[in-house]
């Protein structure tokens, strides 16, 4: 089995801290074009985090507005985009604090569940089971899916495996170590893979009997 | 190598970021362990589905929209 491919399509990197300094001096059509480079990437984050579509689009001007007015700070040690995800990252945590004060969130938190556990029940899926779906009905089964994840999880799957942010870029941008980002990875792959076997696992066959029998996942 | 040692790796192995000897380790333990190789293989997949799922595409009206408001306050600043 191969490792993951990397993700295609990341934006360039060379001329950026070109653009960041000629935005620092004032220049607003280079910072314009660092918003058209990041912004799909910030409003992703922001509404996986948030959940709520409103709170990502005020996540967006806000995270970028923040970034502007500091952009003296910007030391240019790590990319301008990973110390743009900082930025909101933060202003997400806080709208999902304001609108869930009941619940602390923190990214801090190392949430223990009971599916932290070895996988238990290990059904195989069918070969290609997001075609089982319509677009809508898949879209649908990933966002409840990863929505059901704790914020701490879900925010580090994001950065790592949706948007491609290396392990020390996430780190980073969470101010986590980089063995909290690895724990917290981990269990968050796994239970996605687990909840979403539930649409995807192999259907069964006639008899009622699951064509591949799952057992006990343990030596 | 057992199936809780083999978990504990599994990021690694997906991400490539691991030294030959365990990798060899870990292949050697899902050539014989279905259950593993299962995990491993649906995990992948996981990450692959949600990768290339778009999900929360910016629409060009409002990307257009919200723009347009960062770019004037950065002007007015």
């Amino acid at each position: 089995m191969s490792a993951i491919q990397p993700k295609v399509g990341e934006p360039p990197v060379s001329d950026e801290l070109k653009l960041v300094q000629a935005a620092k001096a004032g220049d607003v059509a280079a910072f314009e074009e660092l918003v058209r480079r990041y912004d799909r990437n910030v409003f992703r984050i922001a509404q996986h985090i948030t959940q709520n579509r409103e709170d990502a689009e005020d996540v967006v001007q806000d995270a970028f507005l923040k970034a502007y007015g500091n952009l003296n700070q910007f030391q240019g040690q790590s990319k301008f985009y990973t110390w743009l995800v900082r930025i909101a990252v933060n202003e997400a945590l806080m709208k999902l604090r304001r609108r869930r004060p009941e619940r602390m969130v923190s990214l801090d938190e190392d949430v223990k569940t009971e599916e932290d556990s070895l996988p238990r029940e290990v059904a195989d899926w069918s070969p290609n089971p997001e075609q089982q779906y319509s677009q809508a009905e898949l879209r649908d089964i990933l966002t409840r899916t990863i929505q059901g994840l704790p914020a701490s999880f879900r925010t580090v799957f994001v950065l790592r495996d949706v948007e491609g942010l290396s392990t020390e870029e996430t780190a980073e941008a969470l101010d986590l170590s980089i063995p909290a980002v690895k724990s917290r990875l981990l269990r968050a792959r796994l239970q996605l893979r687990e909840r979403l076997s539930r649409y995807f696992q192999k259907r069964e066959s006639a008899d009622g009997r699951p064509k591949h029998e799952s057992g006990d996942g343990t030596q | 190598m057992k199936c809780a040692e083999f978990l504990q790796e599994l990021t690694n192995y997906l991400d490539g970021v691991i030294d030959d000897r365990t990798k060899a380790e870990l292949e050697d333990h899902l050539a014989w362990c279905h259950n593993c190789y299962v995990v491993c293989d649906t995990t992948k997949k996981t990450i692959e589905i949600y990768r290339d799922s778009q999900l929360y595409e910016l629409p060009d009206d409002l990307r257009t929209r919200l723009r347009s408001a960062i770019i004037s306050k950065c002007q007015g600043k």
